[in-house]
C-alpha cells in the first residue's frame, strides 16, 4: 500500500476504477486474498486444524480419557503414542485433538455471539446517535473499566466453572470492544452523502442500515473480530488453565497445560505441547486478521 | 487544562458506580450467599437467621447494595469468611506484590515495543521489518502463561540459573536474590505489551513518515535525529495511551502469570478466593483492581492532553 501515489489513494478514484472494471468489493477482496500467499497458507493450516479437531474420533489413536500408569509422561516418539503421553499416561495426540474441540468452541463462539450482540448495539448507537448512543456507549464504558481478563475471571469465578459460564463470560468480555468499533465505523459511514440521499428518498432506518451501512461497516468489524478470536482462544484456555473453564473428564488445551504444569520438571517437551497448539491457533487467527485487513484495505 | 482534568475525574464517578453495581450483581448471582458457605447445613434455623442478620443478608437487595458500597467507599473491605482476617490488609500486600512485577514489565514492554516498532517502520519492507513485525505478531499471539512455563523449563529446570517459583526471601526488597526472582515473571508479563505497542508504533510512525511535514523538515536541512524527535512527538500520545491500558491489563492479567510462578500477588489472591468461595475477598479484589484501572485511564488521558493540546476540547 505504501507504493501507491497520493492520487490513486483517493477513494473516489478507487471507486471509479472499480466501477469501470465492473468488480464488486467482495470479489476484489477475494482476489487480493488469493494473491496473498501467507494468508492463504495460514487459512489452509487453520482449516486442517479445524477439520482434524472436528473429526477427532477419526484421527485419534486412543481413547482420550483412558490412561495407563505404566506409561506416564513418555516423550514424543514413544511406540504407540507418537506424541507421547500425559501425567496419567493418556495419549497426548488424542487428547490434543479432543481438547481442541473445546478450545476452538470457546474461542470462536463467544466472538460470534459478541459480534451479533455488540454489532447490533454498536450499529444502533452509531446510526441513531443522541440519547440511544449515550445510553449504549456509557454502559459499555462501565464494562470497559474492567481489564478483559479480570472481567472474564470475575464472571467465571462468581458463577462457577463450566463450559457454559466460560462462553458467557467471554461473550460479555468481547461485547464492549465490538460495540465500540462498530459504533465508530457506523458514525463514519453515516456521514457519507449516499446515506443522506437514501434518507431523503424516504428509506426507513432499518433498510438504510441493512443496505447502506451494514455493507460498508462489515469489513472493519470482521477484521477486528478475527483478531479477537485469537485473544479469545488464549483467554478461554487461560480460564481453563486457572480451573475456571472446561472441567474434567472433558479436556481442553488450557486444562491440559494446567494438568501438565508439574510435569515441566520431568518432561518439559510434553508439558509444552498443548501450549504450542494454543499459540499456533491463536497466531493463525491473528495472521488471518492481518491478511483480511490488507485485502479489505481497512485502516484502524 | 484544569477544566479537562475536572471533567475527566467527574466522569469517573458514574463509571465507578456502574462498576460497583456490576460487581455487586455478580456477587448476588453466586449460587447461594456468603452465609450458605459459612453455615453448616445441619445448623439450626435460628443460628442461620442470626448470621444472615449479622451480615445484613436479610435486608432487601438495594439496601444491601448501598451498605456494601458505603463500606467499600470508606475503605472497609470486610472480613474474609475463610481466614477471618480483614480483607484490606491482605489485599494491599498482594497488590503491592503485583505492582512489583507489573510496573517493570510495562516499562520493559514499552521500551522494547517503541524501539522495535520505530526500527521496523524506518526500515519498512526490509528483512528487519519483517523480523520485528513477526516477533510482534508472535508477542500478541503467545499465551503468556505458557511462555512462563517454557521459561521456567529453560532457565529454572534445564540451566538452573534463575528461580522459577515464588518471590524469594522475605525482608527489604532489593537484594540480589529477590531481583533474580523478579526476572522470569517480568519478562513473561512484558511480552504482550511489547507486541501490542510495537505494532501500534510501527503503524503510527509509518503514517507520520508519509506526511508532508516530515519531508518539509528534511528539506529544511534538519538532522535525522531531530526529524526523529518530531516523529516521536507525534507518535507518543497514542503509544502512551496504549501503555496505560496495557498496564491495566497486566494488573488483571497477572492472575495467569502469578499462578505459573506462584507469585503472591492480587491474581493469586483472586484465584485463592475463587476456590475458597470467599466472596468478600473476591468482590473487594475485583472492585479495587477495576478502580485502579479507571484511575490509570484518567492518568493516561491527562498525560495525553499534556502532550497533545488538541485533545483538551
Amino acid at each position: 500500500m505504501s507504493d501507491q501515489s497520493p492520487i490513486a489513494a483517493l477513494p473516489e478514484i478507487e471507486a471509479l476504477k472499480r466501477a469501470v472494471a465492473g468488480k464488486s468489493y467482495w470479489r476484489r477482496v477475494g482476489e487480493q486474498l488469493l494473491r496473498d500467499r501467507l494468508t492463504l497458507s495460514v487459512m489452509l493450516l487453520l482449516s486442517v486444524i479445524i477439520i482434524m479437531v472436528l473429526a477427532a474420533p477419526l484421527f485419534a489413536t486412543h481413547d482420550p480419557t483412558v490412561g495407563s500408569v505404566l506409561k506416564r509422561l513418555k516423550s514424543p516418539g514413544y511406540p504407540g503414542h507418537w506424541l507421547g503421553t500425559d501425567e496419567v499416561g493418556r495419549d497426548l495426540w488424542s487428547r490434543i485433538l479432543y481438547g481442541g474441540r473445546y478450545s476452538l468452541l470457546c474461542g470462536v463462539l463467544p466472538v460470534l455471539l459478541a459480534l451479533l450482540i455488540g454489532g447490533a448495539l454498536g450499529l444502533s448507537a452509531g446510526y441513531f446517535g443522541g440519547i440511544t448512543n449515550s445510553i449504549i456507549m456509557r454502559s459499555m464504558d462501565v464494562l470497559y473499566a474492567f481489564p478483559s481478563i479480570l472481567l472474564a475471571v470475575a464472571i467465571c469465578g462468581m458463577l462457577g466453572s463450566g463450559i457454559g459460564n466460560t462462553i458467557l463470560a467471554l461473550t460479555i468480555t468481547f461485547i464492549p470492544p465490538l460495540v465500540r468499533i462498530s459504533e465508530t465505523v457506523t458514525t463514519q459511514v453515516r456521514a457519507f452523502e449516499f446515506v443522506e440521499a437514501a434518507r431523503a428518498s424516504g428509506a426507513r432506518p432499518l433498510s438504510i442500515m441493512h443496505f447502506h451501512i451494514l455493507n460498508n461497516v462489515l469489513g472493519p468489524i470482521l477484521v477486528y473480530a478475527t483478531s479477537l478470536i485469537s485473544i479469545s482462544i488464549i483467554l478461554a484456555a487461560g480460564l481453563s488453565f486457572l480451573g475456571l473453564g472446561v472441567t474434567p473428564p472433558d479436556t481442553e488445551w488450557g486444562l491440559m497445560l494446567n494438568n501438565l504444569r508439574q510435569a515441566i520438571w520431568v518432561n518439559p517437551l510434553v508439558a509444552a505441547l498443548p501450549g504450542a497448539m494454543i499459540f499456533i491457533t491463536s497466531m493463525c487467527f491473528n495472521l488471518m486478521s492481518d491478511g483480511l485487513r490488507g485485502a479489505m484495505d481497512v485502516r484502524m | 487544562m484544569w477544566f479537562f482534568l475536572a471533567r475527566r475525574v467527574l466522569y469517573a464517578i458514574p463509571i465507578l458506580l456502574g462498576v460497583s453495581l456490576v460487581v455487586f450483581l455478580l456477587m448476588k448471582m453466586v449460587p447461594g450467599d456468603a452465609a450458605d458457605i459459612m453455615i453448616p447445613p445441619e445448623a439450626p434455623k435460628e443460628v442461620a437467621e442470626m448470621i444472615r442478620a449479622r451480615f445484613g443478608l436479610d435486608q432487601p437487595v438495594h439496601i444491601q447494595y448501598v451498605r456494601w458500597l458505603q463500606s467499600m467507599a470508606t475503605g472497609n473491605f470486610g472480613t474474609s469468611i475463610f481466614t477471618n482476617q480483614p480483607v484490606g490488609s491482605e489485599l494491599f500486600s498482594a497488590l503491592s506484590n503485583t505492582f512489583l512485577i507489573a510496573i517493570p514489565a510495562v516499562f520493559v514492554g514499552f521500551t522494547c515495543g517503541v524501539l522495535l516498532g520505530t526500527l521496523a517502520a524506518f526500515n519498512s519492507g526490509t528483512w528487519l521489518d519483517k523480523l520485528f513485525s513477526s516477533m510482534a505478531i508472535a508477542g500478541v499471539s503467545l499465551p503468556h502463561y505458557w511462555v512462563g512455563m517454557v521459561l521456567v523449563a529453560i532457565f529454572a529446570v534445564a540451566f538452573n540459573v534463575l528461580p522459577g517459583q515464588g518471590m524469594g526471601p522475605e525482608g527489604f526488597p532489593g537484594s540480589w536474590d529477590q531481583i533474580k526472582h523478579l526476572v522470569l515473571p517480568v519478562v513473561t508479563l512484558s511480552l504482550i505489551p511489547m507486541g501490542v505497542i510495537s505494532r501500534l508504533v510501527r503503524a503510527n510512525v509509518l503514517e507520520i513518515l508519509s506526511m508532508e511535514f516530515v519531508t518539509a523538515l528534511a528539506a529544511k536541512g534538519l538532522r535525522r535525529r531531530d526529524v526523529l524527535l518530531h516523529i516521536m512527538k507525534n507518535a507518543a500520545p497514542s503509544a502512551l495511551a496504549l501503555m496505560g491500558l496495557q498496564f491495566g491489563y497486566l494488573l488483571g492479567g497477572s492472575i495467569l502469570v502469578e499462578t505459573v510462578f506462584n507469585w503472591p500477588g492480587s491474581g493469586s489472591l483472586l484465584n485463592l478466593a475463587i476456590f475458597r468461595r470467599d466472596i468478600p475477598v473476591l468482590s473487594a479484589t475485583i472492585l479495587v483492581l477495576a478502580t485502579i484501572f479507571v484511575a490509570i485511564n484518567i492518568l493516561v488521558d491527562v498525560l495525553q492532553a499534556l502532550i497533545d493540546p488538541r485533545i483538551r476540547r
